[in-house]
């Protein structure tokens, strides 16, 4: 048997190496607790919040049932608006599109306001490669990119740094994107809030182009929604000549009756707040008002892939709300990082390999990165069933090919416990084999006994106890034996 | 009531002291238990490995053999849930397993739900003088929603003390093979379990699940810990008479 024995070593090799950071595993917890109290105390609020989830549910369950419909009627209404549609099938395309874009206002530097779709098809270092810099606005996402970081965080992207890491970050590399941190600055939040708004604001002033993801984009009219905390993203969305925003073709709801449902579900998910600080809607163009050039961006890359699948497609539902990382056990010992994509956690673990395949080594490891303890499922706020898309793309691993190890040991597993003689026989061996078991296993084993015991087995199975009972033959008192310690 | 006992293959193998416990709670609650001998395992590995066409198997196996019992008692929470949650998964629409399973599935129960929603008895007049605290169980508690069956149970048990576990709701990290694909964040979910536990002060922890038991009881047993795990059943077939001892 070889040492790889069900192993997809890549999100475990990455994961063991964060379970054993102290630092950041004190971050995280410290962290995902807090919000996850948050949510739940908000949550516990509403008394119809089963309801609300259900017709999230429902709302993007028809919208999506219908996409291309949806995205006729908005690209009608956003033309209409006097913006202009771009189509995207995938990275590349988006990537080419933007930087054209860019390029035709005849400026080479950019404000974003955070957004996941451009993380995804990590436009920032398209850009970069055509002369173009991008500067991110979102105080979490500065953090990052000041850092040389990725995120490791849908909604808190430098949830794995604790507050003197971002002092030491601000200090060593404002200076090379601008506004230089002050002298003297502390870890205070204050004042490392306020080193960031200096920073940002010389950013927001000169900056004549906005690149923008949208949460949602409503059908009807064409509007792109986007909700934030800091204000930074209206900023952006306001103050610059061209807006640029890149959208996944799943973020559009129908109506903006629909929106009302999403506006409640996400911030108490993702934030923990009642309600959302600051929401903006964008529609085309206003003479004399805000941006004068707008582009929308349709994003597919992987998801027509996804909504053909009919168990995975319910992961297009997804808010990018954080609730099912901030309750998973699993994204609170190992951080984002681990799950080697922008999209981390568990949903990050569904939604992954169906945009990108289940070819590479990470992306087969991912939908095994769950314990299926359905806490996601729990929480989610459009009742994704996560623990079912898991299950499912394990079984696209395995028909892939999978583990050749683990392929035979499970059918010989299978083989064995498909039949009650085979298994009955199996069990004897076993309880023989009972005094040979070492305190610490070899193989796959070992995983096990690194940091458990072992129960004993038995002398005897329950079957062979209950047939000589049922026979009547004189043998010892099952009630007497205990099975021994475990 | 006569009442099949799925023992599950963890349990039959390993544990079999939790299957002589159900049989001996419910004999003395005045009730038969057989055993359907072709029984083998419900299949949670293989599918929640990925491995659907074995789950199939077993799927079929299972409800052959259980298709003319009245109740099916399963002394663990994951693989009741396995059958009721995931074997509707497992058939294709119109196939043959698909109708046994609607027939079969809904009559597999947990112990506390035979208990306190069939036969209507949470008193069960166990004795078991010790400091008991209970670990939910992820599958007990999301998939068949026991609620607070088994903590009424224990509570009505005579001599025990049920004490709070903090962050009871949270995984153990056992998963099955998670245990082994990931075992380093395993470990630590199952360690940080472990603390939880040993800091309630409680000598027994309790729970419906001997898998995960197994999982947490084999860590605090390495940490030297000092507490023991038992089975729901076992605490619940404890009398004065015949005492289970942690």
């Amino acid at each position: 048997m070889s040492a790889t024995f069900m192993g997809m070593p890549a999100f475990p090799e990455a994961a063991r190496a964060a379970t054993g950071d102290a630092q950041l595993r004190h971050n995280l917890r410290k962290a995902t607790r807090t919000i996850r109290d948050k949510r739940a105390a908000v949550v516990e609020e509403l008394d119809d919040w089963a309801g609300l989830r259900a017709a999230g549910a429902a709302i993007k369950n028809r919208t999506l049932r219908h996409l291309d419909t949806y995205l006729e009627r908005l690209e009608e209404a956003v033309t209409a608006a006097g913006g202009t549609v771009h189509w995207a099938a995938d990275a590349a395309e988006a990537n080419a599109v933007v930087t054209d874009l860019v390029r035709a206002t005849g400026h080479d530097e950019v404000v974003k306001v955070k957004s996941m779709a451009t993380q995804e098809i990590e436009l920032n270092e398209a850009l970069a490669e055509a002369g173009i810099t991008a500067y991110e606005t979102d105080l979490a996402e500065l953090i990052v990119q000041l850092g040389d970081d990725t995120p490791s965080h849908i909604l808190v992207p430098a949830i794995h740094r604790n507050r003197s890491e971002i002092r030491e970050i601000f200090r060593a590399k404002m200076a090379e994107w601008g506004v230089p941190a002050p002298d003297g600055l502390t870890d205070d939040p204050r004042a490392l809030a306020e080193a960031a708004r200096t920073h940002l604001r010389e950013k927001f002033l000169t900056t004549r182009v906005a690149v923008s993801g949208a949460n949602f984009a409503v059908a009807d009219t064409g509007t792109m929604v986007v909700l934030e905390s800091e204000g930074n993203g209206r900023m952006c969305l306001t103050l610059p000549e061209t807006l640029i925003s890149v959208v996944g073709i799943e973020k559009i709801v129908p109506t903006w009756a629909d929106l009302e449902v999403f506006l409640q579900l996400l911030p108490r998910s993702s934030t923990g707040e009642r309600m959302n600080p600051y929401t903006s809607t964008w529609t085309g163009v206003t003479p004399g008002d805000g941006p004068q050039e707008f582009h929308l961006v349709l994003l597919d890359n992987g998801r027509t892939d996804t909504l053909a699948d009919q168990v995975g497609r319910q992961a297009l539902r997804c808010i990018r709300c954080s609730a099912c990382l901030n309750i998973c056990p699993v994204y609170e010992r190992t951080g984002g990082h681990a799950y080697g994509s922008v999209y981390p956690g568990p949903i990050g673990a569904i939604l992954t390999p169906q945009l990108r395949g289940t070819a590479s080594e990470i992306d087969a490891s991912l939908p095994y990165a769950s314990s299926l303890c359905g806490a996601c499922y729990e929480v989610c706020p459009v009742a994704i069933d996560i623990p079912e898309v898991l299950v499912h793309l394990r079984e696209r691993v395995t028909e892939g090919g999978g583990h050749a190890a683990e392929r035979t040991a499970m059918a010989a597993a299978g083989w064995v416990l498909e039949d009650r003689r085979r298994l009955t026989l199996a069990q004897r061996a076993a309880a023989k084999a009972r005094g040979l078991v070492p305190r610490r296993l070899p193989g796959p084993g070992a995983a096990w006994t690194d940091t458990r015991d072992v129960p004993d087995i038995p002398a005897e199975s329950f079957r062979d106890q209950w047939r000589r009972r049922e026979s009547g033959a004189p043998g010892r008192n099952e009630r007497k034996k205990r099975g021994g310690r475990r | 009531m006569r009442i099949a006992l799925f023992i599950t293959c963890v349990n039959d193998t390993l544990f079999p002291r939790t299957g002589w416990a159900v049989v001996r709670l419910l004999e003395r609650l005045g009730h038969e238990v057989v055993f359907p001998e072709a029984q083998t395992c419900c299949g949670q590995m293989h599918y929640n490995t990925g491995y659907r066409r074995e789950a199939q198997r077993l799927a079929v196996g299972f409800v052959r053999t259980f298709a003319d019992a009245d109740v099916v008692l399963a002394p663990s929470g994951s693989c009741a849930g396995m059958v009721r949650d995931n074997y509707p998964r497992l058939g294709e629409p119109g196939s043959r397993l698909e109708a046994a399973v609607a027939e079969v599935a809904p009559r597999v129960l947990d112990l506390s739900e035979l208990l306190v929603d069939v036969l209507e008895v949470t008193d069960v007049g166990a004795y078991f003088p010790h400091t008991v605290t209970y670990h939910p169980t992820c599958h007990g508690l999301r998939l068949l929603r026991l609620g607070d069956r088994p903590q009424r149970l224990l509570r009505a048990v005579r001599g025990l003390e049920l004490v709070e576990l903090e962050g009871a709701a949270e995984c153990c990290g056992f998963g099955g093979t998670f245990a082994v694909k990931n075992a380093a964040v395993s470990a630590a979910m199952g360690s940080d379990k472990a603390r939880h536990v040993a800091h309630t002060g409680a000598e027994v922890l309790c729970a419906v699940d001997n898998s995960c038991l197994m999982h947490i009881g084999g860590t605090l047993s390495r940490q030297r810990a000092g507490v023991q795990v038992l089975h729901l059943a076992e605490i619940l077939a404890s009398t004065e008479e015949e005492p289970a001892s942690p």
